[in-house]
């Protein structure tokens, strides 16, 4: 005679048995039932509710003495200016367009192989890069090589737009205003977006880590195919925003914290410009850099392209990920 | 090659480097760190202009291991080297003077983000001023116009983002123009650097072809960035911004944002599209013209204003149609002066703010006439440092603004057809400008009259720090009154070798 | 010249969507579309570059089969400027939105003229 397992009673089996013999409703499973809410937590939440609606009146306020300013503007005949505004918008667009067009009737024939753009300088690249710079992808070698510089900028760019957008949605738990900021933006949170949505769990489940290792392959291989940094960092980004609409930012905080945040782009900027400072330096005291060019087509090839595309992809997937957690909610 | 030759470059990459390493220190520590890189990158660029000087000539910097026309490179000389020391030197008495304001002003937690800013911006400033590249000038002016950006709307008041959106918004104008500028000379040139795009132009202007798209060039890129600096009719941004800002960032935006394109701008013409191609093409006598316009517009609104922040900045619009009227001359006196007028303009108009901020103090925080009547016996070294800016403004002798109305007035009689407008709006300008700043001083030295309401007694609140700024920068001001003839030198031997 | 500007059609197009996007940034009312106009401005010069680099009959440049002369690849030169466009023109659209929505939860309003008035009133009361 078997013996029953101990489990016996949430094993999936016989969660599949009651639900074959009808005794279960599957969609059910997962939804939270209505619970009686204890008498302290409504006092809570209707101090919560007077406080939001304090906070909304003052803004109403500010809004309605502007109301009334319109209204007298309108009355002033400002419907005149609006009319003549429209016109004009019009006009100053059509003389904008007519004067580039005039100049595109000037400009050498897109795609004709003798034009100026076409010099000594696209030649070389062509004929000399994947020998100086070691990368089959001649644009990589080109952005990350030859004109380093443009790109260290660029990093820089996305670096200095992350803080400006940190300043002014991170809610920190400090001013008094901020606080009930922090608490209206916590409980719109929950309120509108799925939570434990089964649906999205599932998929997720099954496209998360495929898109992660594509966005891995992507930076990868930016040195031998279509790729690069910033297009696989774009992958991984979003790989991170489909996990955190599933799960939830408390799986998420497992993963992805503030501090790993701030780690992970200070130590790969801080990568990318001692590396790029170093060639720099180098090339322009007419020193040998001793860093190996490698065979083409290997992935362990051409020299600092590899490393420095890792840092360029996780800086812009952090970035991308701080962009939707700070739009959405002000914070990690 | 010497080492130091590497010292533009170092500068360039230490203040990068030390606005990403703020990213993860605290306020205080953020604070420091800025301050001391500023003085490190200031004194190796005083190396540099040291070194340019001894040799007489500019050099290039390969930025990396290929040459120019396949890598990207820098480029420094004596020009360059001047306007990086002065460049420094502002922002670091800036810093210095709003560094208890800006501790009230911004967020505990936020004030590393900050300095981040003020980093960022500094590097971005000697990148526009070393590089010999176009493409790398407009990642550059992209980080300078985030940067100014940032240090508007830190104080996170609704007048401070309403005017960081209206800024961002004129910003992003602009530099979409400057984009398909470059994207144009690119597709008629096949260069980026400029030296190689600068022969290209010549070959083709020698022969003739593309005479449309290079008009077309010139304009859009010399209204792309005149629209960023603010020149009279695209002018709208300029008050709201520099009027609400915390003074560090009023003293930084009004002293170096503008200046940065402006100096890129004098670069382009210089060493791409050349001089003599502008001059014929009348686009000199475009910003001839709106320079003018701005010089006497800018002050006619000043008059009008009762906010002195306000009035400051207008003031602000007047100084940079000079500067364009300089360019507009067309000879290269009219450069140098419009290049060392950039040099006042900066020391002075700092100057001016911070000790504004010095005068509001002891006024209740209050901006209005009224409030600052007798302001000067209450805060006499700010109200001294305001009555110095307002008279190096109006062109007192000694100080710094004589010497560059001298220096415009003798430019002005080398062209024959512009000698007599730009001498009737000198005079003009200078009187209306008389009418406001004498008008604040005389305000600032009156007794308070018994109808007006009290003055809350409070004491200066920025201290030493905002003290010594100000004595520095009437320092500043008056060595460039003063020793003004080996500076103008500089500038006149820095321009021959500029293109 | 209409020829001229059939031959170079994608240029042509691009320096429409520029002059419209241009006029968007400048004289509409509404932020977000502002906003919006910024993007179609940025995204047409970066068609604009990208047409640049297009040479018929030549391909990708990405070294295949150990080819390297000149006559077998485009331009990449215009690819890798548009590249780095594409980067800034994303940090100043998040840095845009980030300032409309600050300025949305403070007054409850996208129009600018209508922000600007209820800052003025604001800071004078």
């Amino acid at each position: 005679m078997s013996r029953r397992k101990d489990n016996y009673e949430t094993s999936r089996w016989l969660k599949f048995k009651r639900w074959m013999d009808g005794e279960t409703d599957p969609l059910s499973v997962g939804m939270d039932p209505i619970e009686v809410i204890p008498e302290e937590k409504m006092r809570e939440r209707r101090k919560d509710f007077a406080r939001r609606k304090a906070y909304d009146e003052e803004l109403s306020r500010i809004r309605v003495s502007s109301a009334g300013k319109t209204e007298i503007m309108k009355a002033r005949g400002i419907r005149y200016f609006q009319k003549f505004y429209k016109i004009m918008s019009v006009i100053l667009c059509l003389g904008i367009i007519l004067v580039l067009l005039w100049t595109v009737a000037a400009l050498p024939v897109t795609g004709g192989a003798g034009n100026p753009a076409n010099n000594e300088v696209a030649a070389r690249y062509i004929e000399k890069g994947l020998q100086e710079t070691g990368a089959v992808n001649i644009v990589t070698g080109m952005i990350l090589d030859y004109r380093a510089f443009d790109t260290f900028g660029e990093s820089c760019v996305l670096f200095i737009a992350s803080c400006c957008v940190l300043v002014l949605l991170r809610l920190d738990a400090d001013s008094k205003n901020e606080s009930i900021r922090k608490m209206i933006a916590e409980s719109d949170d929950r309120h509108f977006e799925p939570k434990d949505d089964i649906i999205l769990q599932k998929c997720a489940c099954v496209l998360v880590p495929v898109i992660m290792i594509f966005g891995i392959y992507i930076i990868l291989n930016g040195h031998l195919s279509p790729g690069g940094g910033f297009s696989g960092g774009a992958v991984l980004g979003s790989g991170l925003i489909l996990y955190l609409n599933a799960y939830g930012y408390e799986k998420m905080s497992r993963l992805f914290t503030e501090k790993v945040y701030r780690r992970t782009t200070l130590c790969a900027l801080t990568f990318y410009c001692l590396a790029k400072s170093y060639s720099f330096f180098t090339g322009a005291n007419h020193l040998e850099s001793g860093i190996p060019v490698g065979t083409p087509g290997a992935i362990l090839s051409s020299g600092l392209i590899l490393p420095l595309n890792i840092c360029v992809g996780l800086v812009v997937a952090c970035t991308m990920y701080v962009f939707y957690t700070l739009f959405r909610k002000g914070g990690m | 090659m010497s080492f130091v030759q590497n010292f533009p470059f170092f500068s360039i990459i230490i203040a990068m480097f030390s606005g990403i390493v703020s990213s993860v220190l605290d306020g205080k520590k953020a604070r420091n760190l800025s301050l001391g890189m500023i003085a490190v990158t200031t004194a190796l660029s005083a190396g540099t202009l040291i070194f340019c000087l001894g040799t007489g000539e500019s050099y290039t910097f390969m930025m990396g291991h290929f040459p120019a026309p396949w890598g990207n490179e820098i480029r420094a000389g004596i020009l360059e080297g001047v306007t990086a020391v002065f460049f420094g030197v502002v922002m670091f008495l800036a810093v210095i003077g709003g560094l208890k304001h800006t501790a009230e002003d911004v967020e505990e937690k936020k004030l590393n983000l900050f300095y981040i800013m003020i980093d960022l911006m500094l590097s971005s400033l000697l990148a526009l001023v070393y590089t010999n590249d176009l493409f790398t000038a407009y990642v550059f002016v992209e980080i300078n116009t985030i940067a100014g950006c940032g240090l508007i709307m830190i104080r996170q008041k609704g007048r401070s983002m309403s005017a960081a959106i209206r800024y961002m918004i004129m910003s992003q104008l602009g530099s979409g123009l400057f984009l398909i500028g470059l994207s144009l000379l690119y597709d008629v040139t096949g260069h980026l650097l400029m030296s190689p795009a600068k022969e290209s132009v010549n070959m083709l202007v020698a022969a003739g072809s593309y005479r449309i798209p290079m008009l077309v060039i010139m304009a859009v890129i010399g209204v792309g960035l005149a629209i960023k600096s603010g020149l009279y009719p695209f002018h709208y941004w300029i008050p709201d911004t520099y009027g609400y800002a915390t003074p560090t960032a009023s003293a930084v935006l009004s002293g170096l944002v503008s200046k940065g394109y402006i100096f890129l701008l004098i670069k382009i013409f210089y060493r791409v599209l050349g001089y003599e191609n502008l001059v014929s093409s009348q686009m000199a006598n475009v910003l001839y013209v709106f320079g003018i316009t701005g010089m006497v517009m800018g002050s006619v609104h000043a008059i009008y204003e009762t906010d002195t922040r306000r009035m400051t900045a207008y003031s602000s619009v007047a100084q940079i149609g000079y500067i364009f009227m300089g360019i507009g001359l067309g000879t290269s006196h009219g450069m140098v002066a419009a290049i060392f007028h950039i040099f006042t303009h900066s020391a002075t108009k700092a100057l001016l703010f911070i000790s504004a901020v010095g005068l509001y103090e002891v006024s209740g925080d209050k901006k209005d006439y009224i409030s600052l009547r007798g302001a000067g016996y209450r805060n006499p070294l700010a109200g001294i440092g305001f009555t110095v800016g307002s008279l190096s403004m109006v062109g007192f002798p000694m100080l710094s603004g004589f010497i560059s109305k001298l220096l415009f007035a003798t430019s002005a009689l080398e062209s024959p057809h512009k000698m007599l407008p730009t001498l009737i709006v000198l005079a003009v300008s200078t009187t209306l400008n008389a009418v406001y700043f004498l008008r604040l001083v005389i305000t600032l030295y009156s007794r308070r009259r018994p109808g007006d309401a009290p003055v809350p007694e409070t004491a200066p609140r920025g201290s030493w720090q905002l003290k010594l700024a100000i004595l520095c920068f009437i320092g500043v001001n008056l060595v460039l009154g003063l020793a003004s003839q080996p500076i103008v030198r500089a500038i006149t031997d820095g321009l021959a070798v500029f293109g | 010249m209409i020829q001229h500007l059939l031959l170079n059609i994608e240029e042509t197009a691009a320096v429409i969507l520029f002059g419209v996007g241009f006029t968007i940034l400048l004289l509409h009312r509404n932020l977000i579309k502002k906003i919006m106009g910024m993007n179609i401005m940025d995204t047409a010069t970066y068609l604009f570059l990208a047409s640049k680099g297009y040479i018929t009959g030549r391909a990708v440049p990405i070294v295949v089969d150990g080819v390297q002369e000149v006559e077998a690849y485009i331009n990449p030169v215009p690819s890798g400027l548009v590249l780095t466009g594409i980067v800034v023109s994303v940090s100043t659209t998040a840095l845009m939105l980030s300032l409309t929505i600050r300025l949305y939860e403070r007054y409850h309003s996208l129009d600018l003229d209508e922000i600007l008035i209820m800052a003025k009133e604001e800071e004078q009361t």
